[in-house]
């Protein structure tokens, strides 16, 4: 008995801190909805983009690791500048289906960009953190817990709080909860839009970055990344599109949902349902409770 | 312009006699090497299917979905199942049926998007794709416990007579494609397509002027997963000529995707032209690969251009042409239509006289 409410555990607290790296994808994701009302579908794109051009700076290069991250930060706000300037501002009285579809393919684009600058094989990125249970954990409490995992959690923890702090105690962040507000009222207030754009797909880039050295330090720098990336959906939608708690929540929700489900019920029909038991949980959601956990409800006027 | 037949004009007839003279007499009498049925009439008459599929969910009904290829993969596995365990359907008999089957999980589907739109309906859907594909892959039911991975597809007999060269399986699925074609233009502007058209442009407007919410949407989604059951059935069939489930993958998805909005929202030509681009580009790079840099370019470096030029211009398109290439098709037809006619300008001022 002792033994399976430890498994269960054990299951329950690697789906919930696996789960937080969705919520660092997540992340990007509420940045730019909060800032710009934009669904950024491209953000799993800037994921694989911003890990890779990591990698390829260092492997490629030989620059080291934190020049390498630098490097790869700043080439993230290089890509918030373009997209800024290329495909927001032209887009900026566009309907938002439109706009989603432009972020689709500016998705397609990075993904191209990245594989044509540095090659479609698989990188191993070594962070230093090994993707094996913690012993100090596995000796005191038993629990088979990997160092990866709680390390994507603190991490994911230090830039939640950064990020609060930003939003709430800064006079930026005053100004991104006011262009989030009301955009066109904003502006006419003297508040540039155009650097509170910038600021925050920046902000997404670098988010998108640290996410991308967490899933590729575990699964191998590779195109499948956009297709984890897109399981942040269903968090987004579990915790609501703009809300930053809500991305937490949501990941956790979605990652430890997920895991004991494959582990008890998986084997009944073959296994890998972690590929669409997220979606349907959405779905659930969707039914429910559309706006999400913590999201603003949605009222539309004819 | 006055229906003549049905709800077809003059024109709409004019423009089938030509398509018909084009694909029946003209194309099998010039096109003589296997590789453009194979490779290329076979599949863009399939994604063409596919893509009015999508159109009409899209396009039409405004709700954004990104399940096309789970729906036909259902269509496909549902083909195979029904000529292996229920052979007196017949071909015809087959597609129809495996079609309705699409069209019950584009149903199930299809629900969410009486309480969602957008990106949550997105979302949605991405379910149907991923569950449809796994559903397939763990229970060998549907792939008839074939351990390998891949079945070859059955022959195509159609009224005892086998349709197994490139030229017989390009004329059914022209025959098909034509069918259903002329089915969807039918709906588009019948009563049917108006429905569609109030709930995208506004659907709340559109309900409170009567329109069932829940019909249209359903009814969509159902025809929607139709179409596109049909075209996957004939994708494997046809095209394939194997069903494995990988081949259905989100990637699909995202290439019908890029069909319809390329090839223009809310269009049947649409369809055609964006399926007939997506498919068309990848080849014309790789000759491009190929005779200009004689293979100096590496292919996978080639794969990636063409993705960044699919993505540039779906920006570009959304910037400046939201209605896409069938537009850009429009508004040259009306251009050339304004130069002749500006040309004769005797025969312009007669006609203000009138």
């Amino acid at each position: 008995m002792v033994d399976e409410l430890l498994f269960f555990m054990e299951v329950l607290v690697g789906g919930l801190l696996a789960g937080t790296m969705y919520s660092l994808v997540a992340l990007g994701f509420v940045l730019i909805f909060k800032a710009s009302a934009t669904f950024n579908f491209s953000q799993g794109a800037m994921v694989f983009f911003s890990v890779l051009a990591f990698c390829g700076f260092m492997q490629d290069f030989n620059i080291p690791f934190v020049l390498a991250f630098i490097l790869a930060a700043l080439l993230m706000v290089v890509v918030g500048l373009c997209t800024e300037r290329l495909v927001l501002r032209p887009l900026m009285n566009a309907s938002e289906d439109t706009v989603l579809m432009a972020t689709i393919g500016l998705g397609y684009v990075l993904e191209g960009l990245a594989q044509a600058a540095w090659g479609v094989e698989v990188r191993r990125l070594d962070l230093g953190i090994g993707d094996f249970p913690v012993p100090w954990i596995a000796d005191n409490l038993k629990l088979f817990i990997s160092a990866l995992d709680i390390t994507a959690g603190l991490v994911a923890a230090i830039m939640i709080i950064g990020l609060f702090l930003l939003f709430k105690y800064t006079k930026i962040g005053l100004g991104l909860r006011a262009v989030a507000d009301d955009a066109g009222a904003a502006s006419s207030i003297g508040i540039p839009l155009k650097h509170i754009m910038l600021l925050v797909w920046s902000a997404a880039g670098v988010v998108a970055l640290v996410a991308g050295c967490m899933w590729g330090a575990r699964a191998g720098v590779q195109f499948a990344l956009v297709d984890l990336a897109l399981k942040a959906l269903p968090v987004l939608i579990i915790g609501g599109f703009s809300s930053i708690p809500g991305a937490i929540i949501g990941g956790l929700i979605i990652g430890a949902v997920e895991k004991v489900l494959e582990v008890y019920i998986g084997p009944f029909f073959g296994g890998a349902i972690e590929g669409w038991a997220p979606y349907v949980l959405a779905i659930f959601f969707l039914l429910y409770r559309p706006e999400g956990l913590f999201g603003e409800k949605i009222i539309r006027r004819v | 312009m006055k229906p003549v037949f049905m709800t077809y004009t003059k024109k709409d007839l004019i423009n089938l006699a030509v398509c018909m003279f084009l694909s029946i007499l003209i194309i099998p009498t010039f096109i003589t090497t296997e590789y453009w049925y194979t490779s290329i009439l076979i599949p863009w008459l399939c994604l063409a299917l596919a893509t009015i599929g999508q159109q009409i969910v899209m396009g039409y009904t405004g709700q954004l979905a990104l399940g096309a290829a789970g729906f036909m993969a259902a269509g496909a596995f549902a083909m195979f199942n029904l000529i292996l365990r229920v052979p007196d359907l017949g071909f015809v008999g087959s597609l129809i049926v495996s079609g309705l089957i699409a069209a019950a999980f584009g149903i199930l589907f299809g629900l969410p998007s009486l309480k969602v739109r957008g990106i949550y309906l997105m979302v949605a859907t991405l379910a149907s794709q991923f569950f449809i594909i796994w559903m397939i892959d763990k229970f060998g039911w549907f792939k008839n416990y074939d351990s390998s991975g891949i079945i070859t597809a059955q022959d195509i007999v159609i009224m005892g007579k086998p349709f197994t060269t490139p030229l017989a399986m390009y004329f059914v699925c022209l025959a098909v494609t034509t069918v259903l074609t002329l089915l969807a233009m039918n709906m588009a502007r019948g009563s049917t397509g108006r429905n569609w058209m109030a709930v995208r442009d506004m659907d709340i407007a559109a309900e409170s002027m009567g329109v069932s919410l829940l019909r249209t949407k359903v009814q969509a989604f159902a025809i929607s997963a139709f179409y596109c059951g049909v075209a996957g059935a004939l994708f494997a069939f046809c095209y394939l000529k194997s069903l494995e489930p990988v081949a259905f993958d989100i990637k699909l998805s995202f290439k019908i995707l890029f069909m319809c909005i390329l090839g223009g929202l809310g269009t049947i030509n649409g369809a055609f032209i964006g399926a007939a681009f997506i498919l068309l580009f990848p080849v014309l790079l790789n000759a491009i690969g190929n005779n200009v840099f004689h293979g100096a370019i590496d292919a996978t470096i080639i794969s990636s251009i063409e993705q960044v030029i699919f993505g540039g211009l779906m920006i570009i398109f959304m910037i400046y042409e939201p209605l896409g290439m069938a537009k850009l098709w429009e508004n040259l037809k009306v251009s050339l239509k304004s130069k002749l006619s500006s040309s004769g300008t005797k025969s312009l001022k007669s006609s203000a006289q009138k």
